[in-house]
């Protein structure tokens, strides 16, 4: 009789991540996989870096938007480390890529951009810093595929006018600004038609250097015990 | 004849206005302009860094992101936004030339070191009961903190409310320079929360039921109310049915306090802020002095006439259809919570009061009770706002306070789309 007054929905109730992270999954998709509508980023399997940063840049006004700014004003720095390193452990399959809404021409030159760059645009090519396969590297630098082009495009034009920065010095939006609006629309779309390679992984080191220096928080102290 | 009479009007008028200039000026001591010319003991610093904690200076006086202090906050109010201060001591914006007479000026009489009065949106109303040592020891604290440039920008509020001599007339009708008397009946420890709850914890600057002018006869009011333009109602201190605490045990409350959640309770919103800067960090000693006070506040039992406001059959089989699906996971089939992560919404009296504020703010904006030492990795609530509708908020809350002993009456659709509107979500 006792055990029968247990619901079903409370059995489910276990003391771990991803019960604390709900507040994250119902807009970010199952176990942060993305929103349906992909306006809601995938963050399963982000370095923890990168997610860490972004926490930080909402919190403390870098990126703009109210619901995570409220979510996240009353949490620690530790804690917010521990939320992004939980989601970056996470190794979940990706979906398939949406096949593309635009032509071919306009592939070829994202395809372009993404792999050689421009030099005479001042645009270097996206796999210098997101790695070869650009699923990321680590600790910080963030993967690009897996993403849908509305986000893509909303995320590189933010960098473009100044909504979304990092932390200083501000690589991303040096590059965002170098992008005519044909080639943000491009490499958006080029990238969000990308299939994940077989190893999704972000990649453990660039084969060389960046050439460009990019910002990033410090990680808070260890907690004393 | 009629000369007479508008002779006898100025001088109605003439008398009014030296009364406002009295009152706002009484009560003001010597004021000496002379800057400190020595260094602050350590020891006092520190005790200026507790007693800033204490007074949670440092969640009005920083902006997002920015520096410690060094002010830019817009503090929405009916009137217009004000923006706080600068407190570091930079010599130009901030308060480094100021003396530790102009520092007491400003919180004890509400005016600021160019002799301008202050906007009560800084509760100069409770602070006004901090003693002169604990001013100092704060302002010598502030001195040591790193100078940040950055000037102070101007506040943007409507006619007459942006008028000096409006503001004149306010602290003539509410404000009134205090001190912090000790009631001789009572225990010390009674006096010391007494002071912290009434003064520098300045809770009825939230607390409060605030009129058309955003002030009450009583500026200690604790009697709950609607924080302007926030939409986050602080529920009454002093009922049994919102949040007196006259049958908590001590420990319990002492508990909230300091890790921002108790057995059947998690604060959130304002409060959540006001335990993460604040009151997480106040030794024992005054969270017990706080709580033996609030514990002994004078507890309004109203008559409680039960609404007879009933929903429709279709609002309650949606309601409880979405509980189903978005809240029994977590609060459980009967309301009942999971213990130590989320609260019961059986029996609460947050799902129960006639203010339903909070509860719209909580399920469109979810949220996370504070991280503090005592909870540092707290369980958060789902934010619904991209989820569900208006129709759909009113209809799960209209469910929730009709089920398993809860008797509050349903949330309109229209106040959910209101509150949406508002907060921005």
């Amino acid at each position: 009789m006792a055990v029968a007054m247990f619901s079903a929905h409370a059995a489910q109730f276990r003391d771990d991540m991803a019960q604390r992270t709900l507040a994250c999954t119902i807009c970010h998709g199952k176990e942060g996989r993305a929103g349906p509508d992909g306006y809601y980023p995938r963050i399963a399997g982000k370095p923890a870096g990168y997610l860490y940063n972004q926490l930080l840049n909402f919190r403390d006004g870098r990126r703009h938007y109210g619901l995570m700014a409220r979510l996240l004003d009353t949490l620690s720095d530790a804690y917010l480390l521990e939320i992004a390193q939980h989601f970056a452990s996470l190794d979940l399959p990706y979906a398939a890529p949406p096949p593309p809404q635009v032509s071919e021409a306009v592939l070829q030159r994202g395809q372009l951009l993404a792999r050689e760059g421009d030099a005479a645009a001042k645009i270097p090519a996206c796999v210098r810093c997101h790695g070869p396969a650009l699923t990321g590297v680590v600790p910080a630098t963030p993967g690009l595929l897996g993403l849908s082009r509305d986000y893509l495009n909303s995320q590189l034009g933010a960098w473009r006018t100044g909504q979304r920065k990092a932390h200083a010095p501000d690589c991303m939006a040096q590059i965002a600004r170098q992008l005519t609006p044909q080639d943000l629309t491009a490499v958006a779309a080029w990238l969000a038609a990308q299939p994940l390679p077989m190893d999704a992984h972000p990649a453990q080191a660039l084969p060389r250097p960046p050439g460009i220096a990019c910002g990033s928080a410090m990680l808070p102290a260890p907690a004393t015990p | 004849m009629m000369k007479r009479a508008i002779l006898a009007a100025l001088f109605g008028v003439l008398v009014l206005a030296a009364l406002v200039i009295f009152l706002n000026l009484r009560g003001e001591d010597e004021m000496h302009d002379a800057l400190p010319t020595t260094p602050a003991a350590a020891e006092t610093v520190s005790r200026g860094a507790y007693l800033a904690r204490a007074g949670n200076c440092v969640t009005c006086h920083t902006d997002r992101g920015g520096a410690p202090f060094a002010g830019g906050r817009a503090i929405e109010t009916p009137f217009g936004t004000v923006y706080a201060s600068n407190l570091t001591p930079d010599k130009a914006t901030g308060i480094g030339n100021w003396s530790a007479d102009n520092f007491w000026r400003a919180l004890h009489n509400g005016r600021g070191k160019d002799g301008r009065l202050l906007y009560p949106a800084f509760p100069y109303p409770n602070y006004t009961l901090v003693t002169r040592a604990d001013s100092d020891a704060i302002f010598d604290y502030l001195r040591s903190v790193p100078p940040v440039q950055r000037a102070n920008r101007a506040h943007r509020l409507r006619w007459p409310y942006s008028t000096q001599a409006a503001l004149a007339v306010w602290r003539a009708l509410y404000f009134t320079v205090g001190a912090n008397h000790e009631e001789r009946t009572q225990s010390a420890q009674f006096n010391r929360g007494a002071y912290l709850v009434r003064g520098l914890g300045h809770c009825s600057a939230c607390h409060i039921t605030r009129n058309f002018l955003g002030a009450s006869s009583d500026m200690m009011d604790l009697s709950g109310g609607l924080i302007p333009m926030q939409n986050w109602y602080a529920p009454s201190l002093t009922s049994p049915a919102e949040a007196g605490v006259a049958d908590w045990d001590l420990a319990q409350i002492e508990h909230l306090l300091q890790t921002g959640v108790a057995p059947r309770s998690a604060v959130l919103g304002p409060m959540a802020e006001v335990v993460l800067h604040s009151t997480q960090y106040l030794l024992p000693a005054d969270l017990r002095a706080m709580a033996v006070y609030l514990k002994a506040l004078p507890q309004t039992h109203e008559h409680d006439a039960a609404p007879v406001v009933t929903m429709s059959a279709r609002m309650a089989e949606r309601g409880a259809k979405i509980y189903d699906q978005h809240c029994a996971q977590c609060h459980g089939d009967k309301g009942e919570g999971v213990p130590g992560a989320y609260p019961p919404l059986a029996a609460n009296r947050a799902v129960n009061l006639a203010v339903t504020a909070n509860l719209v703010q909580v399920v469109l904006n979810g949220g996370f009770p504070p991280s503090t030492a005592g909870n540092p990795r707290p369980f958060g609530m789902p934010p619904f706002a991209t989820v569900l509708s208006d129709a759909d908020v009113a209809a799960v809350i209209s469910h929730i306070r009709a089920s398993w002993g809860n008797h509050a009456a349903p949330v309109s659709e229209f106040s959910v789309s209101q509150q949406r509107d508002t907060t921005g979500s």
